[in-house]
């Protein structure tokens, strides 16, 4: 299995404990400002909470309720939320490989295929601890993600902008932290990942949002087939 | 949001978004038995979270902008580079941004 051979070493559970806890209370909060701009969108409390129930996928969330804000069409909007869902599959894919669920687990594992998940399981340098990440980072996620959805909805004006907190850069952060050990892995990895931001931030004022991060898969032909070019040479 | 044409939408977004995630997850194993798949899909993870986090970094709507954020995920980036943990890295990021923000009013 590359990417999760013994080349790291193990790691308690612990202390995979401690980074899907820190994920979740970093991304969670954010379920404040998306309770708040979806009741301000025109949908009900009960709605809202339906939304992060079971659609459990925040960029599709805030895209939806953006959309309707703006006044775009329903069909319009649930076709920008599903471009946004579009990634979790590639996701999932490797998920299925890293994790080796079994198959009862999959439908339950399904919904909470998305970004925290996946970078937490991939942090991790064995099946073992990509499967308590992925576990713990689920659970604590999904707890953290539906109650501060509810106390966005219900009282948005109590807990203020989680911008002035600086929350919309912890998330990034994260994000970025959890990548690390991948990209110190090799050098395929890191070219992936920098033309991936080339592509991506090249596409943003172009594209629909959702459009530019899928774009950017297109860096993993470009990575392989370079290697390959050189090789040739 | 008129209530039955919000609940039918929020009804197809959660279906249409369950879809997709079961679907990455039940790919056959033997699909991934092939060099070339399995390839694209250790390195897919890499690419979509790394232009996530350019886009949540630098994007501003559909405008790139450099703002409290960048200086707060740099501070992040430099907190990995002296292999802080996890979490002071985060507190790092927030701290920043928060603190720039604060004295930029």
């Amino acid at each position: 299995m590359r990417g999760v051979t013994t080349t790291l070493p193990a790691r308690s559970t612990g202390a995979v404990v401690r980074d899907a806890l820190a994920v979740s209370l970093a991304v969670g909060v954010s379920g404040v400002a998306f309770g708040a701009t979806a009741t301000a969108s025109g949908f009900s409390v009960a709605q809202t909470c339906a939304l992060s129930l079971f659609v459990c996928t925040g960029a599709s969330q805030f895209a939806l309720v953006g959309s309707v804000a703006s006044g775009g069409s329903p069909v319009a909007a649930v076709a920008g939320a599903l471009l946004l869902g579009a990634r979790n599959t590639f996701y999932g894919v490797r998920l299925a490989d890293l994790l080796k669920p079994r198959p009862m687990l999959r439908p339950v594992a399904a919904h909470m295929v998305i970004d925290e998940t996946t970078a937490v399981a991939l942090a991790q340098p064995d099946r073992r601890s990509a499967r308590v990440g992925f576990t713990a980072t689920a659970i604590a996620l999904y707890t953290a993600w539906n109650l501060t959805t509810l106390a966005g909805a219900v009282g948005a004006g109590l807990i203020g902008d989680t911008a002035a907190y600086g929350l919309d850069a912890a998330v990034p952060a994260a994000f970025l932290a959890l990548l690390w050990p991948r990209l110190a892995e090799g050098r395929d990895q890191r070219r992936t990942g920098l033309v991936a931001v080339v592509i991506a931030l090249a596409a943003t004022p172009l594209l629909a949002p959702g459009v530019p991060v899928l774009l950017a898969l297109l860096a993993i032909p470009a990575v392989v087939l370079a290697a390959r070019t050189r090789r040739a040479r | 949001m008129g209530s039955l044409s919000g609940w039918v939408m929020i009804a197809v977004t959660a279906a249409g978004c369950y879809a997709l995630k079961l679907a990455g997850l039940s790919v056959p194993a033997h699909w991934l038995e092939h060099p070339a798949l399995r390839r694209f899909a250790a390195l897919a993870p890499v690419a979509l979270l790394a232009a996530l986090t350019a886009v949540q970094t630098f994007g501003h709507d559909q405008a790139l902008t450099i703002d409290a954020r960048a200086a707060g995920v740099a501070a992040a980036a430099v907190a990995l580079l002296l292999r802080a943990p996890f979490l002071v890295v985060v507190i790092a990021a927030a701290a920043v941004t928060a603190g720039l923000r604060l004295l930029t009013g």
